[in-house]
């Protein structure tokens, strides 16, 4: 996880992010990975994270690609905040962090792998 | 990631460094736990040399503010927490189940 991100962190400085941004993004990269690690290769330590990047005009495109089990992003709650502490729960808190600090989160599914990709652009 | 535990007369303090995310923070997990278990529900955690939080990482530290503030019998509160650190809190709303003080000398103080 460390790996992936310095590789982001290097990119979002090439892209020109500031310090806010780059966190947003090592936050939003840490959360899809986790979810891959977790959902779509059920923890089994096994299975291949792609991660590349492409520097845009104002901003980056960071893309995750992964061969494990599809899920469907509208059936992952969006978790209940402004609640008492008791109430809350920790159920899609990753997905909802993600779509939070990117400008852009889109997933797209394929019979061969699953795709991710996560834009951020210059404050 | 080290966790190291400091014991006060009213409070113990945790302190913890790097990064608090999926892979560690079952670590963090079990010391907050042991804590508890032993009837510890006043802490700070120092977060003065820690540069990255995930969700995983704030739901242990939600779990526990839960466990300790049950009966009001204590609290979790933060230390040096990273203003990059704390907006992302902020932004994802969960800044309002913590207070958080400036360094670790005024969060024991404030037991």
């Amino acid at each position: 996880m460390e790996s992936i991100c310095q590789f982001v962190t290097q990119a979002a400085h090439e892209a020109g992010l500031d310090e806010a941004a780059t966190y947003a993004v090592q936050l939003a990269v840490d959360e899809a990975a986790t979810n891959i690690i977790e959902h779509a290769y059920q923890n089994s330590g096994e299975g291949v994270i792609e991660c590349s990047y492409l520097i845009l005009g104002d901003g980056l495109e960071i893309t995750l690609v992964d061969h494990g089990i599809p899920f469907d992003p509208d059936a992952v709650p969006t978790p209940e905040l402004n609640v008492p502490l008791e109430d809350l729960k920790p159920r899609g808190m990753g997905i909802y962090m993600m779509r939070k600090v990117m400008d852009e989160v889109r997933f797209e599914f394929s019979p061969q792998s699953n795709k991710l990709t996560l834009v951020k652009k210059k404050t | 990631m080290d966790v190291t535990t400091t014991e006060f007369k009213r409070c113990v303090v945790v302190k913890t460094n790097g990064r608090i995310d999926g892979a560690n923070a079952p670590e963090l997990r079990a010391v907050l736990k042991q804590l508890t278990e032993e009837g510890k529900f006043n802490i700070v955690l120092d977060m003065s040399a820690v540069n990255f939080v995930a969700s995983a990482g704030w739901w242990v530290l939600i779990d526990t503010q839960k466990t300790c503030q049950q009966f009001n019998r204590g609290e979790v509160v933060l230390a040096g927490v990273s203003n990059t650190i704390k907006d992302s809190l902020s932004l994802v709303g969960m800044l309002t189940y913590f207070k958080i003080f400036d360094d670790v000398t005024s969060a024991v103080g404030s037991f």
